[in-house]
């Protein structure tokens, strides 16, 4: 390795040596087998001189300097675009009403620029059929957790969500392969429990979920449900099916922002931008978060800066963050997991809300109720603004 | 857009010598790691001490110098570094040093408990991807007032831990007296604001400490005050535009974001500066139980990391509500262009022999830590396939783990001349790609369980029998 580096170092000083002096390089007929490439913009080699131009020093100052604070404000040439789901009977449909998504014409709660003109839409994770979830999410649904229908209308009317994301995970021919038939009367069902919108989502098997969700838009034509989800393997019919019957698409990317940008580039021949939302792939805190995190903030400045195949809404499944062991474990040393586990839910959601996340899959009450909450103080307007004073704060 | 270093500016103003006394062959190799901030300029010695070179270890110092200055506090055996970020966003670079998490104590606890925390926040600890997660500093705030008592139980804190301190009051002469304390070491003082600035600034020169600059909420005020102090000559500060909870928390989350804001991107001096951020203000609720009091600073403490705060101070020493900060803070800081990821291939645990066990997963770090953790006490092999550092359930969906890529490793690694048997375990979440692995392989696959803890339930089960 020293040896390589070695040589490396003595073939830059050697061409550098012998480039000395040359203004202009023309290579012809070359081939660069590189490894990692980087390139280095010149930059300016001084930066501005340290004091700001309205402070001019006149000897030591008797008194405070006065020096007022920029409000560093960018202009945008684009944006993120609403998608409205759900609908009401005036439009056809028997929802209650209709949620907003989307919208934003910032980096993620930018008020000093500009405000967020809908809030993050809450969903409440629904499955078809009983799963492993942890004690500490379980105990807040009790028996329900096996009647999909019922577990919906706990989470409208004792936790609050905006909507419900019904995944049809038992169709999988490698769970239980539910018949196609028996989803839909599912997903009928769960439209007679709840007034909200709804996403419908697949099991994630290729061979099904073109057939079961085409199926599912059919049933729930009108209702302008959110299908989950057209991914890289499967997004013709579901697009079709969508198209058919004014329904929304999830696009699903397993972070990678170029996968993604295909992946809408195909969408947007069968839909408008008004009707996609994006998923690429919430990992879970400790598991992969870091990528999501840069992924979204990457799409979302690009969505800003008018790139039209990323402006849609972004979503972000937080039900994954119970995929870490460090929320479900019982493990005396980690502390109580009925604090622990929603803790890790909740900061999973907030660091994707700062990223610039719409829509926001859920499991855990507390989680979802901080992250209405603290949405709602990031929102609002003229609030009061006293610090505390921490320091005189009496131990605890 | 990011502030970044050209080797080759950095080169041209280096002697040039190829000495070697930095430990690199070269000055151009020396440069590259320099541009790249992966080593420190102090390190070529003949530009610090020869006085020709002195025009030259200037400009790099300017040409060097972070959107977001470096403060370095030490205690007389550790050095914190804070600040020192090149970027706004983790993408464009790479985020330096990883936030301070300093645990606050208070002078009137009692002498015991306090001592116990400090001892707490000194060990906490936990293991995570191959790695020993820490805490940083220690906050001792004067609620007493008292000079003297100050002096007292910050000498007896720093004789019981190893770690730097942050010294907190708004009374120049409460500070000083820590200061005395604490002799030959380099503590942050908290804090310089309106009231007194001018002493403060005095003790920060006099005893060559770090100062924090405290405007709560008030942007202007804040840039006033530093724009005085560094008229002072001071370099060494800290800023903190205020942390408030609840309904607070939109105008703190706007000042982090602009501030640093302006430091990166429109090369403002007076913003560059690291930020200070102070959950603890979740603790000054009256009415709150203290879970409710932890659960809040603790997601307070994430916000603020994700919005560029360089040190947090911290009241909770609870697990449940650290974990969360520190894990978060490991994985914002690590570099976005390298994957988490191991080599592939082939691993052996205990003494595996012709009938053991195999079983394979994905090469993205986490996966593999975890795996191998549950594998310690096993006598198997692991088949490290490459997924380009993705985890298993994302490799499957995307594409990066195939029936072709398990086929392929078992062939390549011998695997099939270790053992009798044609018999391996698949990770849980790989469920989907068994039968095609089946037939492209030639081997059986029994599909183990989707989290790895129940590996041995399922080997007696299902190997074994």
């Amino acid at each position: 390795m020293a040896e390589e580096e070695r040589k490396r170092n003595t073939l830059d000083r050697g061409l550098l040596k012998w480039l000395e002096g040359v203004k202009n390089l023309e290579i012809e007929d070359v081939d660069f087998v590189i490894d990692r490439l980087e390139f280095t913009l010149p930059t300016q080699i001084f930066r501005p001189p340290l004091l700001p131009k309205e402070v001019l020093p006149t000897g030591k100052p008797k008194g405070i300097l006065t020096s007022e604070f920029s409000i560093p404000v960018d202009t945008y040439r684009g944006g993120v675009t609403e998608v409205v789901l759900g609908a009401t009977k005036s439009e056809g449909g028997t929802r209650s009403r209709t949620i907003t998504v989307g919208g934003s014409k910032t980096p993620a709660f930018y008020a000093f620029e500009d405000e967020k003109p809908n809030p993050p839409v809450i969903v409440g994770d629904v499955f078809d059929m009983k799963v492993s979830l942890p004690k500490p999410v379980r105990e807040h649904f009790g028996e329900v957790l096996e009647d999909p229908a019922e577990w919906a209308r706990v989470y409208v009317e004792k936790f609050d969500v905006d909507m419900i994301d019904l995944e049809l995970i038992s169709t999988d021919p490698l769970i239980n392969d539910t018949p196609i038939s028996e989803s839909a009367k599912l997903v009928e069902e769960v439209l007679q429990a709840v007034d909200v919108p709804i996403v419908i989502g697949g099991s994630g098997s290729p061979k099904k979920d073109g057939d079961l969700l085409s199926k599912m838009a059919e049933v729930a034509e009108g209702e302008r449900v959110l299908l989950s989800s057209a991914t890289p393997d499967l997004y013709k019919p579901i697009a079709e099916a969508a198209k058919k019957h004014d329904h929304s698409v999830l696009s699903w990317t397993s972070l990678d922002i170029n996968q993604q940008k295909e992946l809408n580039r195909n969408l947007l021949e069968y839909l408008p931008k008004e009707r996609i939302i994006i998923d690429p792939t919430s990992a879970a805190l400790g598991y992969g978060i870091e990528y999501a995190f840069t992924i979204m903030e990457r799409m979302r400045l690009s969505a800003l800066w008018a790139d039209e195949e990323l402006q849609m809404p972004m979503a972000a499944a937080t039900s994954n963050s119970w995929a870490a062991r460090e929320a479900w474990r019982k493990d005396h040393d980690l502390g109580p997991r009925n604090l622990r586990g929603p803790l890790w839910e909740t900061t999973s959601a907030l660091t994707f809300l700062l990223a610039g996340v719409d829509m926001f899959i859920m499991l855990h009450p507390a989680a979802i109720r901080t992250v209405k909450e603290v949405a709602g103080w990031l929102m609002k307007e003229n609030a009061e603004k006293t610090q505390k004073n921490w320091l005189d704060l009496e131990a605890v | 857009m990011s502030k970044k270093t050209s080797p080759l500016d950095v080169f041209n103003l280096l002697p040039k010598t190829n000495c070697g006394k930095c430990g690199e062959d070269t000055c151009f190799a020396f440069a590259t790691k320099v541009a790249d901030r992966k080593v420190d300029l102090e390190l070529c010695t003949p530009l610090f001490e020869e006085k020709n070179y002195k025009e030259n270890l200037g400009n790099l110092e300017v040409l060097l110098r972070p959107a977001v200055r470096e403060i370095r506090l030490r205690s007389t055996g550790e050095e914190v570094r804070i600040g020192g970020k090149t970027v706004m966003f983790r993408h464009e670079f790479r985020y330096d040093n990883p936030t301070s998490i300093a645990i606050s104590v208070s002078d009137t606890m009692p002498e015991d408990e306090m001592l116990l925390k400090v001892k707490k926040a000194s060990e906490w600890g936990y293991r995570y991807i191959g790695m020993d997660l820490s805490l940083d500093l220690i906050a001792v705030r004067s609620n007493s007032n008292d000079p003297m008592q100050f002096r007292d139980r910050v000498k007896k804190i720093s004789d019981n831990t190893q770690m730097p301190m942050m010294l907190c009051s708004f009374s120049p002469e409460v500070i000083e007296q820590g200061l005395l304390a604490l002799e030959g070491e380099t503590p942050l003082i908290y804090a310089a604001n309106r009231e007194n600035w001018k002493e403060m600034s005095q003790l920060s020169i006099k005893y060559g400490c770090p100062l924090v600059v405290s405007a709560p909420n008030d942007l202007d005020q804040l840039r006033s005050l530093t724009a005085s102090l560094m008229e002072e000559g001071i370099e060494n500060l800290v800023l903190d535009p205020g942390t408030m909870p609840d309904e607070g928390l939109r105008d703190t989350i706007n000042n982090f974001t602009m501030l640093r804001r302006s430091a990166t991107r429109k090369e403002d001096d007076l913003s560059g500066f690291p930020l200070l951020g102070a959950p603890i203000s979740a603790w000054c609720e009256e009415d709150e139980e203290p879970e409710i009091k932890a659960w809040k600073e603790s997601y307070i403490a994430s916000m603020l990391m994700s919005r560029y705060a360089d040190i947090l101070i911290i009241n909770s020493i609870e697990m449940w509500s650290l974990l969360p900060i520190v894990i978060w803070r490991t994985n914002i800081y690590t570099d976005p262009v390298k994957p988490v990821m191991v080599e592939p291939g082939l691993r052996k645990y205990g003494d595996p022999g012709r009938d053991s066990p195999v079983l394979y997963t994905t090469n993205f770090a986490l996966t593999f830590y975890t795996v191998q953790e549950d594998f310690k006490d096993l006598d198997c092999y692991l088949l490290v396939i490459d997924t380009e550092g993705i985890s298993v359930e994302s490799a499957v969906a995307g594409g990066k783990l195939t029936a072709e890529k398990v086929a392929e490793a078992i062939k390549e690694t011998g695997i099939e001349d270790m053992v009798d048997h044609r018999k391996i375990v698949s990770p849980g979440l790989a469920a989907r790609i068994s039968g095609e692995t089946e037939m492209e392989s030639g081997w059986d696959v029994i599909v183990g369980p989707k989290d790895s803890a129940g590996i041995k339930t399922l080997l007696d089960k299902k190997f074994y029998q």
